[in-house]
């Protein structure tokens, strides 16, 4: 009996593989004529291009995607495949710095730009290559609350009452608690007139009603929605009100008085588009994220517009008298990593025991 | 035995001596310093207590279920046999969030343990709970080949000589096992001890108190701090070694006993 099964399971495993295997030669074999690369666009060409991203944009580059195909295609006599990769912002760094061919990164924030700046793979300078530092489009960190606010959530001072549990991802692992931390430094500096004790007392009780410190954003999402951990989550703008399309009857935004300016960064992977001879349609692709069309998707898709004619368009959605600050204000992703989330850093130091 | 050795070092051999390598561009005293943080001397104490309790508890329930489907027969017993491979077929992100989600005070069986005041998600039980998840296959399927070629004799003559069942189990069948139990206890731990992926959803990752190593590791990794990383991830290596050292140590004075030695 037992050898029978181990049979069929075999012989079913044999044919699976077989199917893969032909399935896979296929691809390889229309992909070779996809591939064979040159500079100028030429009839009938086609494309491929990768872009590696992070996790929430999942939605916003389906939509941007299929739209780009379309402009490009009505301007040129080639077509063009692009292929997604999402991931935690900064594994998905890592893996295009140790050689995943992505042609365009489009990241959670520039230090992991960097990152593969510093692998060598983009040449630097990028920041200033797209308009508005290459960010087409931007978030904010708000608040999720359960429906109705029921622990009366209004602004970042409510977070250090003893009787409000807070989610919020780990920002040694995740892109999006770096920003979550900053943002409530920036209130806190504002709160205590920058004394520096005062604002680190501050952050230390925030940690210390931190229920669930998840490894990236949409785990602690997850914990917050799915698993109903804690009264608040602080999440990415777009992230909240993907939570809150979801489940319009059960949570609700709040915006504190001040957040931070979270800009995405876009770039090009030189060494990788000059090797397939992509540079043309890959500027494009990044350029083309500023047009109008592309610019409304984003805010379909949550995202703050960078073009304030579009931006106003969603003025409904977003609340656009939030006070933002921005990296710059932290001295830039160098500064603000060496002194918060580096080893031995301030995040370090809030949990250090006594 | 060319090919094994090569295999074996393309594989194994090599990926851990770069791992020897990159800690080596370290000072001593910096990994000291590394590895001797107290948030990561507090993970390390996080990963192995609950890895040590998971195991254990997997070698007993391990048995227990091996015996079951080796000398039972009962409906559904083949379904139930091919389910105990699920742990190793299924995504550790898949069972980290499924397992939060039942384990969370809002979950099904979170939920009863919640009103009487127990927390498990999000605690060191959690973890705990998650690390049993993995491991058992590793116990059930190094015990019950030996379980099914034991051979019934020896349980008929204890039983003739006039041994009760539990002296039976504990002085004939115990022993015949033991050898296997403990070969499922070393691989179960050394596979809680890099647990990272069914681990983090479950474990709250509360610095200190529910932060495990590898989630130190992935963090130092996030940072690009590769020398740090290998450092810390180089203590498991060892503490990981020093357990299936100490398996097979065992294992050789339990063989040696068999053959009639000391």
């Amino acid at each position: 009996m037992k050898g029978t099964f181990f049979k069929t399971t075999a012989a079913s495993l044999a044919l699976l593989t077989t199917i893969l295997a032909v399935t896979s030669c296929s691809n390889a074999s229309a992909s070779t004529t996809t591939d064979t690369a040159g500079t100028a666009p030429e009839t009938g060409k086609k494309y491929s291009i990768i872009n590696v991203s992070y996790d929430p944009t999942r939605e916003l580059y389906v939509a941007y995607n299929e739209a780009f195909k379309k402009h490009w295609e009505s301007e040129h006599d080639s077509t063009v495949e692009i292929t997604q990769s999402h991931g935690g912002s900064g594994k998905q760094a890592l893996e295009v710095a140790n050689g995943n061919p992505a042609d365009v990164v489009t990241l959670a924030l520039e230090y992991d730009v960097k990152a593969v700046e510093e692998a060598g793979l983009i040449e630097p300078g990028w920041v200033s290559e797209f308009p508005l530092d290459s960010s087409p489009y931007t978030s904010t960190i708000v608040f999720l609350v359960r429906k109705g606010n029921p622990k009366n959530i209004l602004d970042w001072g409510d977070l250090a009452r003893d009787d409000v549990g807070i989610i919020t991802p780990n920002p040694k692992t995740s892109g999006g608690a770096r920003w979550n931390h900053l943002a409530a430094w920036a209130w806190a500096q504002r709160e205590y007139n920058n004394d520096e004790t005062k604002v680190l007392d501050y952050i230390k009780t925030l940690y210390s009603h931190v229920l669930v410190l998840d490894s990236g954003a949409r785990g602690a999402t997850n914990s917050f929605v799915e698993n109903k951990q804690g009264d608040v989550l602080l999440a990415w703008e777009n992230e909240a009100f993907l939570s809150l399309k979801e489940y319009p009857d059960d949570y609700e935004i709040v915006t504190p008085s001040i957040s931070i300016l979270a800009q995405p960064s876009v770039a090009i992977v030189d060494k990788v588009v000059d090797k397939n001879g992509t540079r043309e349609v890959a500027t494009e692709y990044l350029n083309y994220l500023y047009s109008e069309e592309a610019q409304r998707i984003a805010g379909e898709n949550f995202y703050r517009p960078s073009n304030e004619t579009v931006l106003a368009e969603f003025a409904d959605v977003f609340d656009l008298n939030i006070n933002l600050v921005t990296i710059n204000d932290f001295g830039g992703w160098d500064e603000a990593f060496a002194k918060h989330f580096s080893d031995g850093g301030l995040f370090d130091q809030i949990y250090e025991q006594d | 035995m060319g090919v094994t050795l090569a295999l074996l070092s393309i594989m194994v051999m090599i990926p851990l001596a770069s791992l020897v390598v990159f800690t080596a561009k370290m000072d001593f005293s910096d990994i000291i310093k590394v590895i001797t943080r107290p948030r990561v001397v507090a993970s390390f104490e996080v990963t192995l207590l609950t890895a040590f309790i998971a195991s254990v508890i997997n070698a007993v329930m391990g048995v227990i279920l091996a015996w079951v489907l080796v000398r039972y027969n009962f409906p559904g017993k083949r379904i139930l046999d091919g389910m105990i491979e699920l742990p190793f077929a299924l995504p550790t992100a898949v069972a980290g969030i499924s397992l939060t989600s039942l384990y969370a005070d809002s979950g099904w069986i979170g939920g009863i343990f919640a009103n009487m005041g127990i927390k498990i998600a999000y605690t060191r039980i959690g973890i705990t709970i998650a690390l049993i998840f993995i491991g058992i296959p590793f116990v059930v399927r190094t015990v019950q080949p030996v379980l099914e070629k034991l051979d019934p004799l020896y349980e008929e003559a204890a039983g003739i000589l006039g041994a009760s069942r539990t002296r039976t189990f504990w002085k004939v069948i115990l022993p015949e096992l033991r050898p296997a139990i403990f070969t499922g206890f070393g691989l179960a731990f050394g596979r809680c001890l890099g647990e990272y992926g069914s681990v983090v959803f479950i474990a709250g990752n509360q610095p200190y108190e529910t932060e495990i190593t590898p989630l130190i590791i992935m963090s130092e990794l996030q940072e690009y701090d590769y020398s740090s990383a290998t450092a810390i991830a180089l203590v498991m290596l060892a503490a990981a070694f020093l357990i299936l050292f100490l398996v097979n140590l065992i294992q050789i004075r339990n063989s040696k006993i068999l053959k009639g030695g000391h």
